[in-house]
């Protein structure tokens, strides 16, 4: 666990940059510094590993003061992953993974078998070890950083924006990638980041830190977003606030019909008569094809000549009601396909289901909101206003 | 010089290799001493100056005005200046080429750390290498490319330079020059300038070759 215990950070011309920040990250999960520049942030971030010692108040690393330990000696036990990588440009992939082990004295052999474990285990071939990173794009060179940052096992991952220099794309693989290590690894992370998006993806708790270096709010991203502490965080957090607060409620619960699927063999006879508008077409393995509009079906003849429009789909053990509104709004039947791991369609949610349960969500966040902030009335209140106000 | 030839092949043949002071392959042998010596000198000089510019910021200015003036300084009047204390002996040449050497190499050891990226070298201490370490294992290997051009500088400079040597009789292939003009004979020079050029170009060749072979890592091949 990492305790900032009353921690400020003011520098020689009077700016604080982090005003008495007290908070715990505890083991084992992400927590996400976020705000916007100057919140200090990263200033937080560099305190944990002495690359910046704080004016007041102390951190604490599993109840050991960290300015008692010498700081390259408590470096070497904590990982590190900066913007760009920063990858030593002269060392080859496998070198630079393995640069923390050899700093602890490993020997070569070791440490190089070390390194091309890591380089699999975060997903890279392991034929680029003999490569220097300007051969390598910016996601990989990113995911080496990330393998280096893990090679000596350090219990604690200090990330400092790793993802905000690679596309849109990329970095969401690289988000991904980062869960699912982590699913394995269970180490204890701080992430800052500037991106509210990626906070929320990717943090356990979310701490939002305001200009000047004050905590703002510190929760899980579910409540951060059904109850914003204050008009700062709620501006931070965006307009967007309750399409992605969607994000945390889970499809499971969607019903079904699986009246609305057919066969891509089947004969068209069989749909003729059905008040359905729309039929997902499926293959034979179950897969969704696209959908087919029963007003303009042929003749004869089975649904293989019949022109499908494009769909989208959700993963009903997974994914959550954002997923599966995503899914409905990428078809013109206005339904979303269910499928299940392996991709084959379970049966069709339909609009009149998605209401219900959007009815449902909101009805369920403005309830936790007011339960808790009956002294400012329900929380979507102030969304409301803003949205009154044109913003 | 009506009816002399620009090059007589058999003075050339003749005076090549007599096992005497004097003679062409014993002055190119001297030229090399004295104008890589120099080189090595002022690289030897200039890494512990240029670090602690990099160390401690406020000494880069006053060094790098200081050294523009020696750099600036006429060759011939500092051998002068030097030989009471020197003598006519190769050091009153070898000890200012050193001096030029120096003041080109320190703007480059210190251009060499700056070009390390900053997220290069934070990287390094968050992973905690200690500062000494850093220098050696992570800044001074990203500084070879841009040490290692002006190194290319200054060995050429130097190479061309020590003929200004001969004026006090210490100037390697330098004293070819001296001895066609006193002798009105072209052979000796146009021998001298052949040899300086090619000795140039071959040293140049090496350094290129010698920075190609430490920096595999560079993105640039062949534009430094």
């Amino acid at each position: 666990m990492i305790t900032f215990d009353r921690v400020t950070k003011r520098y020689p011309d009077g700016t604080v940059a982090v005003d008495d920040l007290s908070l715990e990250v505890p083991t084992g999960g992400i927590t996400v510094f976020v705000g916007p520049s100057g919140c200090g942030k990263t200033t937080s971030l560099r305190m944990i590993n002495r690359m910046i010692d704080p004016s007041e108040g102390r951190v604490l690393l599993d109840g050991v003061d960290v300015t008692t330990v010498d700081p390259p000696t408590l470096r070497r036990g904590i990982g590190y992953v900066i913007q760009q990588a920063g990858l030593f440009p002269h060392r080859k992939i496998v070198d630079n993974v393995a640069t923390v082990p050899q700093l602890l004295g490993w020997d070569r052999r070791k440490a190089r078998d070390r390194a091309m474990e890591l380089l699999e285990r975060v997903g890279l071939d392991t034929g680029l070890a003999n490569r220097y990173p300007f051969q390598l794009s910016g996601g990989q060179q990113q995911r080496v950083g990330v393998a280096r940052a893990l090679a000596a096992d350090p219990p604690v991952l200090l990330m400092d924006e790793p993802f905000s220099a690679v596309d849109p794309i990329v970095r969401a693989s690289l988000q991904d990638e980062l869960l699912r290590l982590q699913a394995e690894l269970h180490k204890t992370i701080v992430f800052v980041t500037h991106d509210i998006d990626e906070a929320v993806k990717l943090g356990d708790r979310v701490a939002v830190l305001q200009v000047g270096g004050h905590l703002a709010q510190l929760d899980d991203p579910a409540t951060l977003l059904a109850r914003p502490a204050d008009g700062f965080v709620r501006e931070f957090l965006g307009r967007d606030r309750g399409i992605r607060r969607l994000s945390f409620v889970p499809g499971a619960g969607l019903g079904l019909r699986g009246d609305l699927t057919v066969p891509v063999s089947a004969d068209v006879a069989s749909a003729r008569g059905t008040a359905e508008p729309w039929l997902a077409v499926v293959d034979p393995d179950g897969g969704p094809l696209g959908w087919a509009a029963t007003a303009g079906l042929p003749e004869s003849g089975t649904f293989e000549a019949v022109p499908l429009a494009p769909y989208g789909t959700f993963v009903r053990d997974r994914d959550s009601l954002r997923a599966a509104l995503d899914a409905a709004l990428l078809s013109p039947s206005g339904n979303a396909i269910a499928v299940d791991d392996s991709g084959r369609a379970e049966g069709v949610v339909t609009r009149e289901v998605l209401d219900e349960a959007l009815v449902l969500a909101a009805r369920e966040a403005s309830r936790v909101a007011g339960e808790t902030r009956a002294d400012e009335g329900p929380g979507e209140a102030g969304g409301a206003r803003e949205a009154a106000d044109g913003r | 010089m009506d009816g002399e030839p620009l090059v007589r092949w058999d003075w050339i043949w003749r005076n090549w290799s007599t096992g005497r002071a004097g003679s062409i392959d014993s002055l190119l042998q001297q030229h090399v001493v004295m104008a890589l010596l120099p080189v090595v000198l002022g690289l030897v000089v200039a890494l512990p100056i240029g670090l602690a510019c990099v160390r401690w910021r406020w000494l880069y200015q006053p060094t790098a005005g200081l050294m523009n003036v020696v750099y600036a300084l006429p060759s011939l009047p500092v051998f002068m200046l030097l030989l009471p204390a020197t003598g006519l002996g190769p050091a009153t040449v070898i000890i200012p080429l050193s001096f030029y050497g120096v003041a080109v190499l320190i703007p480059a050891v210190v251009d060499g750390i700056a070009s390390v990226p900053d997220h290069v070298r934070q990287s390094a201490v968050a992973m905690g290498f200690t500062p000494l370490r850093r220098l050696l294992r992570v800044e001074l290997p990203i500084a070879v490319p841009v040490v290692l051009a002006g190194l290319r500088v200054v060995a050429v400079s130097s190479i061309s330079l020590v003929s200004v040597g001969a004026l006090i009789g210490q100037g390697g292939l330098g004293n070819l020059f001296t001895d066609a003009f006193k002798r009105d004979f072209p052979t000796p020079a146009v021998v001298g300038i052949v040899l300086i050029v090619a000795l140039a170009l071959l040293v140049d060749g090496l350094l290129l070759a010698a920075q190609r072979l430490l920096t595999p890592w560079q993105r640039a091949r062949g534009s430094a």
